[in-house]
This record gives structure tokens, C-alpha cells and sequence, in this order.
């Protein structure tokens, strides 16, 4: 792995092609553990964060994540906005200086991510949030010295797969008890798209 | 859907071009934002008061800006929470010099977003406080979940808080009081017909002709069962009963009444209820100091209605009392 501006770039574009074509599918998870906004807000946000970044020239990788994480920050709303938004802010804040993100660095990034995410939500993992996706995600990148496309994928999608069997214990999923389980969790398909995408980004550069 | 609208997308630019159309003496719009502030804030050395959340519970929560109640409202997209941004313009416009005050009720996308915006103040230098308000009994507070959520009750955290920042209240003396009436404030709602959020175009859930649910939150959250509609006196004393079962008053204790409309329950129904709200509390030596009905905290067109105590002591009783000029808070 070794993530320069254009790379995460194109990681942001493709995550918002899969945003932008699955956003009826996110929206109708939600809809039926959640208050059915998921797919509306991301979409949303992510299509500003194109606008965005298309419009602005970034020296370094830090810069142009940070540029996402306000954008998202800004734009999304709901629980969404502030739970990407500080999982980008706090990846911009641990890629600082690195002119090129290598794997140790990414996976401090996704650290202090996921630690963001699990201080702002109050959630931990297996209650059945996008905490159940990054977690395992973390713990694939601090185990393998060399992770490929193909074992972020696989490590994504069973992650994401494996929310649909859980009872929820946060988020608007949690009122439903018992009821929620069974389906799948909006923010884990999220998350999932974008670790997916990264893993496209990944394998075009292998 | 059937709706006086321009654009579904603009319901919020439009209702807070027409809002501040309507009171321009008393509010204004913080320009390129959709906060609600007083007219004249920040009043320079009184503790601000900022609350607010998804659009569509009108008149909450920018009818509730002004005079002895909040400083600020911050409306975000219908039923969606504001973004951290806009609660922060909504802190800064309000900062008088002795810190601000959120009311935020308990909604998980609520809490991270005006907690971020806090959080930004804070690293400007201005102080904030919050409390989170949970009234709800329909859903069981368990520290294992989000909790219970925040719906009519914030109405009186507002103007108990919000007179004591008026009469001079310091940021410390505003949480307290904030926290005594959230300790004391339980509400128990229900549904009779859905509503449309105007983005969506069509109901977030279906009650047939005959049906009712019972519990249901304000954005149409599911609620503890669904049955066959009753009279207003059973749904008076199922709704009351479920409140009294979480809140411990015995004969002699003073509370105010809520009782509130979801957004199309006529006004003659609301009294109807209130009837035996009050039949009931009075059968057990409840002294009610206070009655209000009407729509305070209402869900776009839901039909419904909700019950709200607050149990009062001298010093709720005072801030109750005391001046409000917020066109929305009739007493």
C-alpha cells in the first residue's frame, strides 16, 4: 500500500459511484431499523465532497482527507455527518506529513478513526454499528504486514455480512430490540463501500 | 402527498423566510444559516440558550426563540439533526460573554452534532454546557442503549432554563436547573395517522382506519403496541398511568400538564383528553399548578397527541411563572 493524493482521490470517487448508485438500497435498509435517511444523506454528502475536492488542488494527502472530513462534517447530518466526518479528521490528523501513506501510516489512521468513531458514538463493537466493519478492518491491517485488494474486500464484506445477525444496541435500530435483527446495518454497507473502494484503488495499482 | 409547498427541497429555507417574516421585531436569520436568534442577541452578559434539531416539530423550536426562553433555535432538515456548522453560528451568535447553553433532546445523530459544534466553541474559547433531554417513557432507559428519546417535554426545559437565564442565571445555575426539570419531566405519547416528510413523499408507516399506536415518538419511531383506537378517556388514563408508573408522585405534589398535539388533532380533542388527565391526577391528590394545551411539539400532519408532567417546586414553579415573549409558548 502506498496512497498518494490521486490514489485517495480516486478513493473518494469510487465510493461515491457506489454511494450514488446504491442510495436507494442504503436508504431502504434504513428504513427498515432506522429513520430512512442513510442513503439520502450520504448521497448528498458525498457528492459534495466531489464538488469539492474536483474544484481544489492538494499538496498532500492529510490536506485533501481533512477537506473531506469538513465537507462530510457539513453536509450529511443525522448521526452519519458527525461519525465520518470525525473518522476523516482524525485519519487527516495521523497522516500529517507523510507525503505517501504507507501501510503502517494508514493503519494509524484507521486507528485513531475508529477510536474517533467509538468516542463520538458512545458505541462499541457488536452493537451493531459501522464499529463492526472498522474494527475488523483494524485489526486485518495490524495483523498482516502486507495487506492486498483482494483481503480488505473479503475482510469488508464479511464484516459488513456479519452485522445482519446482531441485535442492535445503538443508534435508532436499538428501539427495535429483537426486531433488528435479521437485517443488515446501513452504516456497516456504508463503511463497506468505502474499504471496498479503497480495495479497487488497491488492485489497479497491483 | 398533499401539502402547501413550493419545493420539498426548500421547506426549510421557505418556512424560515416566512418565520422571521412574521415576527420581525423579535427574531432574526443568522445570514447564510438556518438559525433562528433573537433579534437582539447576543445579550451581552446573560448566559445564551441554543436548542434545536430536525425541522418539522413546529413551532419547536424557533417559535420558542425570544424573551426569556431561547436565544437561538437551529433547524436542521425535516427530522434530520442540523450539521455541527450551523449549531456553531447558532453559539456564536448568541454568546453574550458568560457561555452558552444546549438544549439538545436525546437523539443519537442530535447529540454527536451539537456535541461537535460544543466542542468547536470550546477551542474558540467560549463556554458551553448542555443537558440531554429524555422524557420519553415509552422507551426503556437502559445504559446498554441510546435511551430514551426527547420529545414534549423539552418544551418546559426551555422556558424553566431559558427564564433562568433571563433573570441572570449564571451558566452552572442554568445546567442545574436544566437537569432538575429533566429529572422531573416524563411524557408518554401515541398515534392515530401517520405523517409525509415532504423529501420522501409518502408515510413512514401505515395505522389502518381502526388502529392506534401507542408510544409512538414524534418522527414515527414504533412505540410499545399497536391496537384497536379507544375512547379519549381510556387513552387519557393509558397515557397518564404510564407516566405516573415512571415518576413516583404521591398526594400532595404540584405538577404542570402538558397536553400536546402531534400536528392534526383538533384542539377539541386535546381538551377532551386533558379532561381526564386532569379527572385522574386530581382522584389522587395531585394538585395541578398549571395546564397547557395545544401543539407545542407536533410531528408535520401526525395525527396523536402527548402527555407531559413536570413535577414542580418552588423554584420550577417561579421560572414558570416568570416573563416569556416567545410567540409560541402560550400559558
Amino acid at each position: 500500500m502506498n496512497l498518494h493524493v490521486q490514489h485517495v482521490l480516486q478513493w473518494m470517487s469510487k465510493t461515491n459511484d457506489k454511494i450514488q448508485a446504491n442510495k436507494e438500497y442504503l436508504t431502504s435498509l434504513d428504513q427498515a431499523i432506522g429513520d430512512g435517511d442513510h442513503g439520502i444523506n450520504m448521497a448528498r454528502g458525498f457528492q459534495e465532497v466531489m464538488t469539492k475536492t474536483e474544484a481544489s488542488q492538494y499538496d498532500t494527502v492529510s490536506d485533501l482527507l481533512k477537506d473531506v472530513a469538513m465537507t462530510l462534517l457539513s453536509k450529511v447530518g443525522g448521526a452519519s455527518g458527525p461519525l465520518y466526518g470525525t473518522a476523516f479528521l482524525k485519519m487527516s490528523m495521523a497522516v500529517k506529513g507523510h507525503t505517501s501513506v504507507d501501510q503502517p501510516a494508514f493503519t494509524k489512521g484507521v486507528e485513531d478513526a475508529l477510536n474517533g468513531i467509538l468516542q463520538r458514538g458512545k458505541a462499541t463493537v457488536g452493537d451493531k454499528t459501522m464499529i463492526d466493519v472498522w474494527n475488523p478492518i483494524l485489526s486485518l491491517l495490524k495483523e498482516n504486514e502486507s495487506v492486498n485488494a483482494e483481503q480488505l474486500e473479503d475482510a469488508a464484506k464479511h464484516a459488513m455480512e456479519s452485522t445482519k445477525d446482531v441485535m442492535a444496541k445503538k443508534g435508532r435500530a436499538a428501539y427495535l430490540k429483537e426486531r433488528s435483527i435479521g437485517h443488515l446495518d446501513p452504516g456497516s454497507v456504508s463503511s463497506y463501500y468505502l474499504f471496498s473502494s479503497l480495495a479497487e484503488v488497491m488492485k489497479e495499482g497491483e | 402527498m398533499k401539502k402547501i409547498i413550493n419545493d420539498p427541497n426548500l421547506v426549510v429555507q421557505d418556512m424560515l423566510k416566512g418565520l422571521v417574516a412574521a415576527y420581525p421585531n423579535s427574531v432574526q436569520q443568522v445570514p447564510n444559516t438556518t438559525v433562528i436568534a433573537r433579534k437582539d442577541a447576543p445579550v451581552s452578559g446573560k448566559v445564551g440558550l441554543v436548542s434545536g434539531g430536525g425541522s418539522g416539530h413546529e413551532p419547536a423550536h424557533a417559535g420558542y426563540v425570544g424573551y426569556g426562553m431561547l436565544d437561538a433555535a437551529v433547524c436542521g432538515e425535516v427530522f434530520t439533526s442540523p450539521t455541527p456548522d450551523q449549531v456553531y453560528e447558532a453559539i456564536k451568535a448568541v454568546d453574550g460573554g458568560n457561555g452558552v447553553f444546549l438544549v439538545i433532546k436525546n437523539y443519537t445523530g442530535d447529540v454527536m452534532n451539537f456535541e461537535m459544534a460544543a466542542e468547536m466553541a470550546q477551542a474558540e474559547g467560549i463556554e458551553v454546557e448542555q443537558v440531554i433531554v429524555n422524557d420519553d417513557v415509552a422507551v426503556e432507559d437502559s445504559s446498554f442503549t441510546t435511551g430514551r428519546r426527547g420529545i414534549a417535554g423539552t418544551v418546559f426545559v426551555h422556558k424553566i432554563a431559558g427564564a433562568k437565564a433571563q433573570a441572570g442565571g449564571s451558566l452552572q445555575e442554568v445546567k442545574e436547573v436544566a437537569e432538575k426539570v429533566v429529572a422531573n419531566v416524563r411524557s408518554m405519547g401515541m398515534a392515530l395517522s401517520p405523517c409525509t416528510v415532504p423529501a420522501a413523499g409518502k408515510p413512514s408507516f401505515i395505522l389502518e382506519e381502526n388502529e392506534m399506536e401507542i408510544g409512538m415518538g414524534i418522527h414515527g419511531e414504533p412505540g410499545t403496541e399497536r391496537k384497536a383506537i379507544q375512547t379519549a378517556d381510556e387513552i387519557a388514563a393509558e397515557l397518564t398511568q404510564k407516566v405516573l408508573d415512571d415518576m413516583k408522585l404521591t398526594s400532595g405534589d404540584e405538577v404542570a400538564v402538558m397536553v400536546n398535539g402531534l400536528g392534526s388533532t383538533p384542539e377539541m380533542e386535546l381538551y377532551i383528553v386533558n379532561g381526564k388527565v386532569n379527572e385522574l391526577l386530581t382522584e389522587k391528590g395531585i394538585r395541578i399548578y398549571q395546564t397547557f394545551v395545544g401543539e407545542y411539539m407536533t410531528s408535520l400532519e401526525m395525527a396523536g397527541c402527548s402527555v407531559t408532567l413536570l413535577k414542580l417546586d418552588d423554584e420550577l414553579k417561579e421560572l414558570l411563572d416568570a416573563e416569556s415573549k416567545a410567540p409560541a409558548f402560550r400559558s
